[in-house]
């Protein structure tokens, strides 16, 4: 049984684009491409919206609160019931003057304290994530290039700090560190402190990522002829291999930042990290847990802040991984 | 030698209770309204704070059922092996110690009076040897006679820390032991011991290593309790704890649950302390703090055996519920909130700059810290009012509100030489949220001076072996100011204020109480105080070691502290004690 190859109308197949008459084809660039894709995704589009405004809430903490708030440490106390230690009025004490209440027994504006406490937040995700993505890609780049015992060694070296305990070692971090070491004193010490233990152990992820890539990459066409060409190690890593890991390295680095800044959150609950009375969103719960049978409303704002946060670092990370590899949908 | 005891936690509770929370108002708000038209007598009434002062629906009535609950448990029943203030208390319901504090009231409880003893100790050799003899007819619960033997030996085995580990030392660290160790580890039980003798069996001498005037204090600590040597099981005894007082163990589920019921063999004629008056106690252990508080008001629990008041939650309810009020105490306790001002940290090496922050602290601030006007009286000197012979005064007036004298603070800090201010660091334990509060208001409150605190918190759990209670490190790290707070063993001078101000106990190696008192004259003045045979002398020389660091300005004390305490309707003879800090379970009765 064969198929007849004068099927009717066959002859008048013709070529898609030859039928749609456009313009000349013109070439795009795989980042114009994933801009495309990313512009019709309204989910990540309006995560990264609010994540700039984070950045530039945080950048210009001084100036709004300022015009909105109070100083974040300083006290009220004449707006807080003395007998209960609860804030006068509804919603935890919420009024014009204090948009999301004051704190009980003090009286400290919490939206001042939240607003700063975005400062610590973000600054130390963004810093321990470059930290963690510099050591990572330059690891994982060169265990999976070279290979053999370099391999082996970075991937035992990863083995050993994943298993690492780090919540344990940065508690007792916490009360060793003096309040002025490495000519750095007070917060600067203590976030440099967080962005180094945040930072510094938690490479191997990326690390193990980067080297796989590398693994398949170093197979292809492109680095065969680079080599066949007499370019040298260092000349095809960063000329043929880094470029080509660019789209996992910002998918990765965008969905670290949430993950540590929860991380930062747990550890300041925990009471490790930045020293009251400096505002910071986990110490900012850890307060209101002792507070939750009272003030129930103290829980609200440094708890949606962080669960905003990270929703929009997620939702635009998610959206950056759909655009720049639709593959893996 | 701190009395550990139960915090007040904020934290304890769950949400799951808000629900349970209406109903049991409601009907607490009916049966008290019931009991204050039926309550009559030498006593009060039910009203707030009637319990400290007076004894609240006085009875002589016996019978019923007395239901206790608790959050922990206890760290032993064993009363050689026991440290908390509320086990201290409530082991007197099945063990009589030598002497023990009177059953009244406010101010007459912390008196020292006679229990196993017929009389209080009669010192000789200059306060170096005490003698007792114990009342005739004493019997344990198995009618066998009680003799001063059981005592020398309860006191013997409570030396051995390393079988009942929980207990204080302070006989150990006062007896003239000449190298005894313990009884377990002699063949013949407590013969080695030559600091105790018993010429017979109703007489019992102590000797001690240096003169101790205190020393009715000390025999009334539970170690003395006596013990049955045949029947001693070492760390198994706190499982079957023989009886000398009014009840004895029914049942014991360890962790879970215990019963204890009359001892018929307990004579209320050699016993003017107890009342005796339920016929039936129970004690369910490690039972939701929450869960606790809400049976309490709604009537179905009758005490919160852990004395250390409601959590925030029943606090809130009973505060805003007068007819719930009504049936609550909020005493002072024995226990100070203070801070430590280092004199090795410049610039507080001087006492102008130490007295600039005492003049500067906002108190009114600090008192809220720990839970307002309910949680603690704004304190002016380091004894709280419950000890015995305490006097109030207040070298560092704060301003009429109490939110300091900065003209005061500022003209100290010129004298010292820092007109503009300083720095320095204050340290606080960042599991407490009551001290990182304390924290917080110092720093806004000194930074009115110039005085800039850093904070810096410590874990609890290595605060003073490590770090504030640590010579060295409290130093090179520049801690000036250091969260503290200290409670009575008992209440008198001794049992607060000498295990806090003498520069002697201060180790190189860290584990310190005191943390800034090292002042030689304050040493001489404590021993001079020991030695003194007058209680009402050697209470004003207690006084005068108070006034005499404050003027050193090194301890900068705070707040004293108060519990919100309830009592449900149910509870007969109820009354607040200072000796324990909580209602005197001895006396306790139930309408049913």
């Amino acid at each position: 049984m064969t198929v007849p190859l004068d099927v009717p109308g066959a002859t008048e197949a013709h070529p898609e684009a030859v039928l749609q008459g456009a313009g000349p084809i013109a070439g795009r660039s795989l980042g114009e491409i994933a801009w495309t894709r990313l512009k019709r995704d309204r989910v990540a589009l309006t995560g990264g919206g609010v994540v700039i405004f984070l950045i530039i809430l945080a950048i210009f903490a001084p100036l709004v609160v300022s015009l909105v708030g109070h100083p974040p440490n300083d006290f009220h106390q004449d707006l807080v019931d003395p007998e209960l230690s609860t804030p006068i009025g509804r919603f935890g004490g919420v009024s014009l003057d204090f948009p999301f209440g004051i704190e009980p027994q003090n009286g400290r504006d919490l939206f001042s304290r939240v607003v700063y406490g975005s400062r610590i937040s973000l600054l130390i995700a963004f810093l321990a994530t470059l930290l963690s993505v510099i050591i990572g890609v330059t690891l994982g780049v060169v265990a999976g290039y070279f290979g053999g015992w370099v391999d082996s060694f970075i991937g035992r070296l990863m083995d050993v700090f994943l298993a690492f305990p780090l919540v344990v070692f940065a508690i007792a971090l916490a009360g060793v560190i003096p309040n002025a070491a490495f000519g750095l004193s007070g917060d600067a010490l203590k976030v440099s402190v967080l962005v180094f233990i945040i930072g510094f152990f938690s490479w191997p992820y990326i690390g193990r990522i980067v080297r796989g890539q590398t693994l398949s990459l170093r197979e292809r066409e492109f680095v065969d002829a680079a080599r066949s060409l007499g370019a040298g190690n260092v000349y095809i890593l960063r000329k043929e291999l880094l470029p080509n890991l660019i789209a996992p390295i910002l998918v990765y680095s965008t969905l670290l930042i949430p993950t540590n800044i929860l991380f930062e959150a747990a550890l300041a609950y925990l009471g490790v990290g930045v020293q009251p009375p400096t505002a910071t969103w986990g110490g900012m719960l850890s307060d209101a847990t002792n507070w939750y049978q009272t003030d129930p409303w103290f829980l609200l704002p440094p708890g949606l802040a962080i669960f905003v946060t990270v929703l929009a670092f997620n939702l635009f990370g998610d959206g950056l991984r759909d655009a720049l590899d639709p593959r893996t949908r | 030698m701190r009395r550990t005891r139960g915090l007040a936690t904020f934290a304890v509770a769950a949400t799951v209770s808000v629900g349970l929370a209406a109903c049991g108002g409601a009907s607490s708000g009916t049966s008290s309204s019931s009991s204050s038209s039926s309550s009559a007598g030498a006593g009060s009434a039910a009203a707030f704070n009637a319990g400290e002062t007076s004894v609240v629906n006085p009875s002589d009535t016996k019978g019923g059922t007395l239901r206790m609950a608790i959050s922990d448990d206890w760290d032993s029943l064993d009363p050689g092996d026991t440290y908390y203030a509320f086990a201290w208390d409530f082991v007197r319901l099945y063990g009589r110690s030598l002497t023990t504090f009177t059953s009244a009231p406010g101010k007459d409880s912390s008196k020292v009076v006679p229990d196993l003893a017929e009389s209080l100790g009669k010192s000789t050799d200059g306060g170096k040897t005490w003698t007792y003899t114990l009342r005739k007819g004493l019997k344990y619960e198995d009618g066998t006679p009680i003799t001063s033997k059981d005592v020398k030996y309860a006191v013997a085995r409570s030396l051995d820390k390393e079988i009942l580990v929980n207990g204080p030392t302070y006989f150990g660290d006062f007896l003239d032991l000449q190298g005894y160790t313990s009884p377990y580890k002699l063949k013949d039980a407590g013969a080695g011991l030559k600091a105790i003798e018993t010429p017979d069996d109703s007489t019992i001498v102590f000797h001690l290593k240096k003169p101790f005037a205190s020393f009715d204090y000390l025999a009334g600590l539970p170690a003395t309790i006596p013990v049955p040597a045949a029947k001693d099981t070492g760390t198994e005894y706190k499982k079957h704890v023989i009886s000398s007082g009014p009840y004895k163990f029914e049942t014991n589920e360890a962790g879970k649950q215990f019963t204890l019921v009359r001892n018929t063999n307990w004579d209320p004629a050699t016993d003017p302390n107890r009342k005796g008056l339920p016929d039936r106690i129970e004690v369910k252990l490690k039972q939701n703090q929450a869960d606790i508080d809400n049976q309490l008001l709604a009537g179905t629990l009758d005490v919160d055996v852990s004395g250390s008041g409601v959590g925030t939650e029943a606090q809130g309810r009973i505060l805003s519920d007068p007819k719930l009020k009504a049936n609550a105490d909020n005493p002072i306790g024995t226990r100070t909130w203070y801070i430590s001002v280092n004199g090795d940290v410049a610039p507080l090496d001087k006492v102008e700059c130490r007295q600039a922050v005492q003049y500067a602290t906002d108190k009114t601030s600090v008192q809220r810290a720990y839970g307002g006007a309910t949680g603690g009286e704004i304190a002016t000197n380091i004894l709280p009012p419950t000890i015995s012979g305490q006097q109030r005064f207040n070298m560092y007036p704060p301003g009429a509100d109490n939110k300091g004298d900065l003209e005061k603070a500022k003209a100290a800090l010129a004298a010292c030489g820092q007109p503009s201010g300083f720095t320095t660091t204050m340290a606080f334990r960042s599991d407490r949220p009551k001290e990182k509060a304390t924290a917080e208001a110092m720093q806004q409150a000194l930074k009115r001076v110039g005085i800039n605190l850093t904070l810096k918190g410590f874990p609890a759990g290595d605060y003073y072996k490590l770090y504030a209670g640590k010579p060295d490190y409290a130093k090179t790290n520049g801690l000036g100011l250091m969260t503290n707070g200290w409670g009575a063993d008992w209440p008198d001078g001794f049992g607060f204020i000498s295990q806090i101000v003498d520069s002697r106990t201060i180790r190189p190696s860290g584990g310190n109480y005191n943390l800034s008192v090292k002042d030689p004259a304050v040493d001489t003045m404590l021993d001079k105080a020991v030695t003194t045979a007058d209680q009402t002398a050697r209470d004003a020389l207690w006084v005068d070691v108070d006034k005499k660091v404050m003027s050193d300005a090194t301890v900068l004390p705070t707040v004293w502290s108060k519990g919100l305490y309830y009592r449900p309707t149910n509870l007969t003879n109820v009354y607040f004690t200072p000796a324990w800090d909580m209602y005197d379970y001895a006396s306790l009765g139930v309408k049913k």
